[in-house]
């Protein structure tokens, strides 16, 4: 047994030289598409001015041999390059960013809903996507209702989730429940597929009783172990080393599970990033990173942000097959997130998905997005392209939905959100002395006296603090 | 010494007349009932414990820089060959990333055993371990833990280490609720307390006095034993002051308590710490009672350092007791310079001097 995962370990999966392998690999059933879009034009020729090295070099070879004599063909052996790709030339040339094409975005259906290439349709049943359909509309209802509560000041804090449904539940919808997260704080729709209900989420961005992780961290901050979604931290990235470090105990576990980690693209620029990019290619981690490019970190543009093809240039960079796709597409995230999966567990290596999509929301409820970019921007995207109309209108085209059918659904989901909404107010807050547990599994003696320095001080002063709010027992 | 890495100058350590004239190692001799012992210094006691710890848990790794040969200062020779590269193995050399993906190893089950080159490049973790490592199960509700997690890390002076080579650095995780910190003093107490933090449910950060790697020989157990942590030692006995330190720094206040009983006349206790964070403060605090008079002395900066606070509890809880203010002998707030090092130290005349002034207060 040691030795197999030895063996897995240590082993290099063989280079793979573009995106197109990636692709035809892991869509195998359903690649022709794909392949039409990146044959010829990933990593290709731009135009007649910059020339890719290898030409150049062809050209001067064949001179030379037709001339001179033959030359023995020399391949550089430094030990830190991949001496299969590289060779010498006799040219200076940098590479420029220009060289390469942008990445294509892959996508299943258009703005409409039309699917464009008949093969590349997942073909998901209708109660799937019904589910998929409820859960996204479910989580746009809840948004509204926390962000209007925020505004009322009954929570202090909330995120919401507009305009990037389609990126939560077109991945969480291809992975395995028992596939760990580790999100960002944008990822709700996750925990909703997993069949979180309302209230607990809610009892979270409450703190109260119900909350699971004991009402200790700020709103939209959800954990939940039996749904496999480790809490999500503020510091923005440190959950990326985190998943590789998770996915490789799942390697030797033999789990056949992998790991899903969500960024956004300026949680990208963080040092942690580069830090789980290279540990997950080195060490063959199976990891699928999820970014989410919504073109704004808080008040930053992406052109603020970086300089190269957006994230998923990033990764042939770390030898991590990587793919760009049309984040308010449900089912070309589907798609490459099943593929990747696939990849993950297959070659035991990590996977990079770009989802592009945009932000239609403010940052947060501290943020009023209108004072760094136009509110028509932010119009346009709702209307022309959201991936809740996308899905509808797919479903529409098949008969699964109609406006009959949303008009009851939305009171239906109207109803699960006020329910959850009125029952999360209801409860009280935690025992306050839940501040002191769980910093280690046991007590240390030393907190163990601030506990009774608190009480001693309750005893004294409980006039002063808002005892009504907590829970007088502690569990 | 087989010390090769990155920009990291090489060290030699024992090579220098003057490192080693600033304590002298006093050994611990194993107890009769530990059974079997073998001749071992403080990295091969480290060593032993790391082999107990993986063959006892199949779910142990280790990684780190340069851990995958046998590690720089030799703490992992041989595991690899013993127990595969998938436990034992090179992490790319990125000290935020080691701490990162151990923590998600010991989210998933594992037992996770990190080591950081150096104590003082442990920085570019910092955020990983005081936001994501302490806060962890706090965070979660007691439903995720990286109690699995164990970070390892030589720390101290060494003779030359000079900036970089040569930190203290546990006060700065002191701050910080959710670790433990633990820092030996020798093999038989190293092994001991390595194998107690790798199986504890909480992070730990194993500080390990590189000074003492090759000078610190014992007769070590060969078993599996573990000591435990947040226990202080007495290591001698004494009526008129109490001496606290940890790692090296023990060994030089050992030297100074017969110093002190010669020339001072004077009766000292001497504590090791072992364990910086939660720490022992029962032990301490009646030691002060009795003796009513303490010296704390450690390598790091006096600022901030550890003996701040255990001076701060001192005077709280023993105040009706002291006869003289605590005293601290400790680094200068200087960066820890190369060439100076001599008279940066908190040396045994220094300590001296400080009892000199304790009694006569």
């Amino acid at each position: 047994m040691i030795r197999l995962i030895s063996f897995r370990c240590s082993s290099i999966p063989p280079p793979k030289t573009s995106l197109l392998n990636f692709a035809s690999y892991s869509l195998r059933n359903t690649q022709s598409i794909l392949t039409r879009i990146l044959s010829n034009e990933f990593f290709g020729l731009t135009d007649g001015r910059k020339r890719f090295h290898s030409e150049s070099i062809r050209n001067q070879q064949t001179k030379q041999i037709a001339t001179v004599e033959p030359v023995v063909f020399e391949r550089p052996d430094y030990p830190s390059i991949n001496n299969f790709r590289s060779k010498f030339i006799e040219k200076l040339h940098f590479i420029d960013p220009d060289d390469f094409k942008g990445i294509p975005v892959y996508r299943v259906m258009d703005r409409d809903g039309v699917v464009i290439d008949e093969e590349q349709d997942p073909n998901l049943s209708r109660e799937f996507l019904t589910k998929i359909y409820k859960g996204m509309t479910l989580l746009n209802s809840m948004d509204r209702v926390l962000y209007e509560s925020q505004r009322q000041g009954r929570i202090s804090f909330y995120m919401t989730n507009y305009g990037e449904e389609g990126t939560h539940f077109g991945s969480a919808s291809a992975l395995s429940d028992n596939d760990l997260v580790f999100g960002q704080y944008r990822e709700a729709g996750v925990l909703i597929w997993r069949g979180q209900n309302l209230e607990k989420l809610m009892a979270q961005c409450y703190g109260n009783c119900d909350d699971l992780c004991k009402g200790r961290s700020m709103p939209v901050h959800y954990g939940d172990k039996e749904r496999c979604f480790v809490p999500i931290s503020s510091p923005l990235s440190t959950q990326m080393p985190q998943a590789v470090g998770a996915a490789y105990a799942f390697k030797r576990q033999n789990s056949n599970r992998v790991v899903i980690c969500y960024f956004g693209e300026g949680a990208a620029s963080e040092g942690d990033f580069h830090a789980a990019m290279n540990f997950a290619a080195t060490l063959s981690a199976p990891v699928i990173f999820f970014c989410r490019n919504n073109g704004y970190a808080i008040s930053t543009p992406t052109s603020e942000q970086y300089r190269g093809d957006g994230i998923a240039c990033r990764g042939p960079a770390y030898g991590i097959p990587s793919i760009r796709v049309d984040g308010n597409d449900v089912l070309a995230v589907y798609n490459a997130t099943l593929a990747a999966r696939n990849l993950c567990l297959e070659e035991s290596r990590p996977v990079l998905i770009e989802a592009m999509t945009y932000r239609i929301g403010h940052h947060s409820t501290s943020d009023d997005s209108s004072a760094y970019r136009s509110v028509d921007e932010v119009q346009s995207w709702n209307q022309k392209d959201h991936p809740i109309t996308r899905l509808r209108r797919y479903m529409e085209r098949k008969e699964w939905w109609n406006n009959e059918k949303e008009e009851s659904w939305k009171i239906e989901s109207k109803e699960t959100v006020m329910k959850a909404f009125m029952n999360a107010e209801k409860q009280p807050k935690p025992n306050y002395l839940e501040m002191f547990n769980d910093v280690y599994d046991e007590m240390p003696d030393s907190l163990k006296s601030q506990v009774n320095d608190l009480e001693e001080h309750l005893k004294l002063y409980s006039d002063n603090y808002p005892m009504s709010s907590f829970k007088q027992k502690n569990r | 010494m087989n010390n090769t890495s990155r920009s990291k100058p090489q060290l030699r350590i024992g090579c220098h007349q003057r490192c080693l004239s600033h304590f002298a190692f006093k050994p611990d001799t194993a107890a009769v009932t530990d059974g079997d012992t073998s001749r071992m210094n403080l990295f091969q006691a480290i060593n032993n414990a790391l082999e107990i710890a993986l063959e006892s848990d199949s779910k142990a790794v280790i990684f780190g820089e340069d851990v995958g040969f046998g590690g720089v200062f030799r703490c992992t020779v041989g595991l690899q060959d013993k127990f595969g590269k998938d436990r034992i193995f090179n992490t790319p050399l990125c000290e935020q990333g080691i701490v990162g993906f151990g923590i998600g190893l010991a989210a998933a089950g594992a037992t996770a055993i990190a080591e950081i080159q150096f104590a003082d490049y442990i920085f570019p973790a910092f955020d990983q371990i005081v936001n994501e490592a302490a806060k962890f199960r706090y965070r979660s509700g007691n439903q995720f833990d990286c109690g699995g997690l164990t970070i390892r890390a030589p720390c101290g002076a060494v003779g030359h280490g000079a900036l970089y080579h040569s930190q203290s650095v546990e006060s700065y995780f002191a701050h910080c609720p959710g670790l433990k910190i633990v820092i030996p003093r020798g093999p038989i107490q190293a092994k001991g307390l390595l194998l107690s933090c790798i199986r504890d449910r909480n992070p730990c950060i194993f500080f390990e006095p590189k000074i003492l790697y090759r000078l610190a020989v014992e007769q070590v157990p060969v078993k599996d034993y573990m000591l435990p942590i947040s226990k202080a030692e007495v290591l001698v006995e004494g009526d008129d002051v109490t001496l606290i330190g940890w790692g090296t720094q023990v060994h030089v206040l050992h030297e100074v308590c017969d110093m002190a009983r010669d020339s001072l006349n004077t009766s000292c206790e001497l504590i090791d710490l072992a364990t910086i964070m939660p720490w022992d403060q029962e032990t301490v605090i009646k030691s002060v009672k009795k003796t009513g008079r303490a010296l704390i002395a450690h390598e790091a900066p006096i600022t901030a350092g550890f003996g701040a606070e255990i001076a701060a509890v001192l005077q709280k809880e023993c105040f009706l007791y002291l006869e003289a203010p605590i005293f601290r002998v400790a680094g200068y707030d200087t960066p820890f310079a190369h060439v100076f090092e001599p008279f940066y130290l908190p040396d045994k005349w220094k300590c001296l001097e400080a009892i000199k002034k304790l009694i006569n207060y």
